[in-house]
């Protein structure tokens, strides 16, 4: 296992959610966990996901997951899980 | 499980409130590379860099990447380049620089000495070397420590760097004397700082070693916002918290580039270090305090308790801490420092009495060019008696711009940042400059 986070805010709009899945599961990542929520007008999901299975480097996913964002209209960023747990978690 | 108010807090922190990790610098041993000659000393010099080093910039972009966090420097220190030279050091602090290019970092700390007490021969040749290789080389940087606790201050070697930075700003008078941006005059310096113009790699110090500094003014002061009005104890408390964050981040990615790159981890400097871009202040968290400006009465207060609180947050986040962990206060580098200076808020006498209470000392200070070389060297002793009698790093990076008066204003660009010129004193010291000998140490008991 090893998990990272992916983070997507932006402005509402239809099939973001569905984008960016279709997305994880082409590159074989699979998805933990999902929260969303609308904050102050801007969409903000945030999905804890396992990168082990994935054909490819940490630097190329987060490029892919860049462009669907791009593509879409939003901001998709991926970073290591351990970031947000050292930080928070004693 | 992690709450999402608590991963989105940190994605703003980096995002917006310009969190970072402010530099990964690897400290390399040189003591093996000292040969019969300069030149070969030179060779082995820049071979045994670009050897270990060579994956440094490689491993830094890596983990800026997976964790998001910006990694904005990768640097080098190694040993005061006087212990391995002879007559010729400027070999040596070509290779440095040639390195350093070869391996893609932007800065490489140590073409400098340890002269608190006395100078060896190989030293003072570097020290009269210094004014020509600061302005022939663009990613030298160099320190001199004049002065220490345990053993006073060298007063023949705090007069001779008034005139050291005086020569170096007359030959880079075409960059606004920017070669003296690249010096500094320590007391009690440390040799584990990942800092630069001031970070070299102390003999005390093993091979090879990762250091990280982390900066996060912009989190400090966002997070003092949100508690406007209410006591110190709060205000203290935050910033520790704040910290703690920061800290334990730096932590994470210190011991991930050591283990990468397969060397020991050393230490976490745990800084707040702001840069001229607007919410990356120290000045700020002083404002946001209560203050309208730094250098306002109260700021000397606000800065002990800011540095005190960052030492005490972030020592609990990491394994070891060291470094100059605490909160930098230059002028060119920090746009309210910028601005207060400007206003005439902020004056020279106001940042000597701040240094007393912050991390280092008087840092990227532009003053007239016609500031005289004992004027400076005054400067330096004041800054080293601080140090010497608290027993903590002062230092003195100033910058006497040729040509321009107070009022006038330099620009360094990037990271150096822009500086209005501060009056100086100009009342003379001659006679005190010129006794030379040295200040013998100060008395450790009877502390009133």
């Amino acid at each position: 296992m090893q998990k990272a986070l992916v983070s997507v805010t932006g402005q509402d709009r239809v099939g973001i959610i569905a984008k960016v899945s279709a997305s994880l599961s082409q590159q074989n990542i699979n998805i933990l966990e999902i929260s969303q929520t609308i904050l102050d007008g801007c969409f903000t999901m945030l999905m804890v996901v396992d990168i082990a299975g994935a054909q490819e480097n940490f630097q190329q996913i987060a490029t892919r997951l860049n462009e669907v964002g791009k593509e879409i209209g939003v901001m998709v960023n991926i970073q290591r899980m351990e970031l947000f747990a050292a930080m928070h978690r004693v | 499980m992690l709450e999402a108010n608590e991963i989105l807090q940190t994605i703003h922190m980096i995002q917006d409130q310009h969190f970072d990790i402010r530099t990964i610098t690897m400290g390399i041993n040189l003591l093996d590379c000292r040969k019969n000659t300069d030149a070969e000393t030179a060779e082995c010099v820049y071979q045994k860099i670009v050897r270990m080093a060579g994956n440094l910039v490689k491993v830094g972009c890596d983990l800026e990447g997976e964790f998001g966090v910006p990694i904005v420097n990768k640097r080098l220190s190694v040993t005061p380049v006087s212990m391995i030279s002879g007559s010729d050091p400027v070999r040596i602090a070509l290779a440095l620089e040639k390195a350093a290019e070869d391996v893609g970092v932007n800065l490489v700390g140590g073409y400098g000495a340890l002269m608190h007490k006395g100078g060896t021969n190989a030293e003072n040749v570097l020290l009269e070397s210094m004014p020509e290789v600061f302005a022939s080389t663009q990613r030298l940087c160099g320190s001199v420590n004049v002065g220490s606790t345990r053993s006073g201050i060298n007063m023949d070697v705090v007069r001779k760097m008034g005139a050291i930075i005086k020569r170096t700003a007359e030959l880079t008078a075409d960059q606004d004397s920017f070669g003296c941006a690249k010096i500094v005059v320590f007391a009690n310096a440390v040799e584990d700082n990942p800092f630069m113009a001031g970070a070299f790699h102390g003999p005390g110090e093993p091979e090879c070693v990762i250091n990280v500094g982390v900066s996060g003014p912009g989190a400090v002061q966002r997070a003092l916002e949100a508690v406007r009005g209410q006591p110190f104890d709060v205000v203290a408390e935050t910033i520790k918290r704040t910290a703690f964050k920061i800290t334990r981040v730096g932590e994470l990615v210190a011991q991930e580039a050591a283990r990468r790159l397969n060397v020991p981890f050393g230490i976490v400097d745990l800084s707040l270090a702001p840069t001229p871009a607007r919410g990356d202040s120290v000045a700020y968290i002083l404002k946001e305090m209560g203050l309208e400006m730094a250098g306002a009465p109260g700021t000397t207060a606000a800065l002990a308790m800011l540095n005190d609180m960052v030492k005490k947050g972030g020592v609990m986040a990491s394994s070891h801490v060291g470094g100059l962990s605490g909160a930098f206060i230059p002028v060119s580098e920090d746009i309210g420092m910028i601005e207060a200076a400007q206003a005439g808020c902020l004056t020279i006498e106001k940042l000597e009495a701040m240094t007393c209470v912050c991390s280092v000392g008087l840092d990227m200070i532009a003053i007239p060019g016609d500031t005289s070389a004992n004027a400076i060297a005054g400067i330096i002793a004041d800054e080293a008696a601080i140090g010497m009698v608290n027993n903590k790093t002062t230092a003195v990076r100033v910058i006497p711009a040729v040509g321009k008066k107070a009022g006038d204003s330099v620009n360094f660009g990037g990271l150096f940042g822009f500086a209005p010129i501060m009056k100086v004193n100009t009342f003379c010291n001659d006679a005190f400059i010129e006794r030379g000998g040295r200040i013998p140490a100060p008395l450790q008991s009877l502390r009133n």
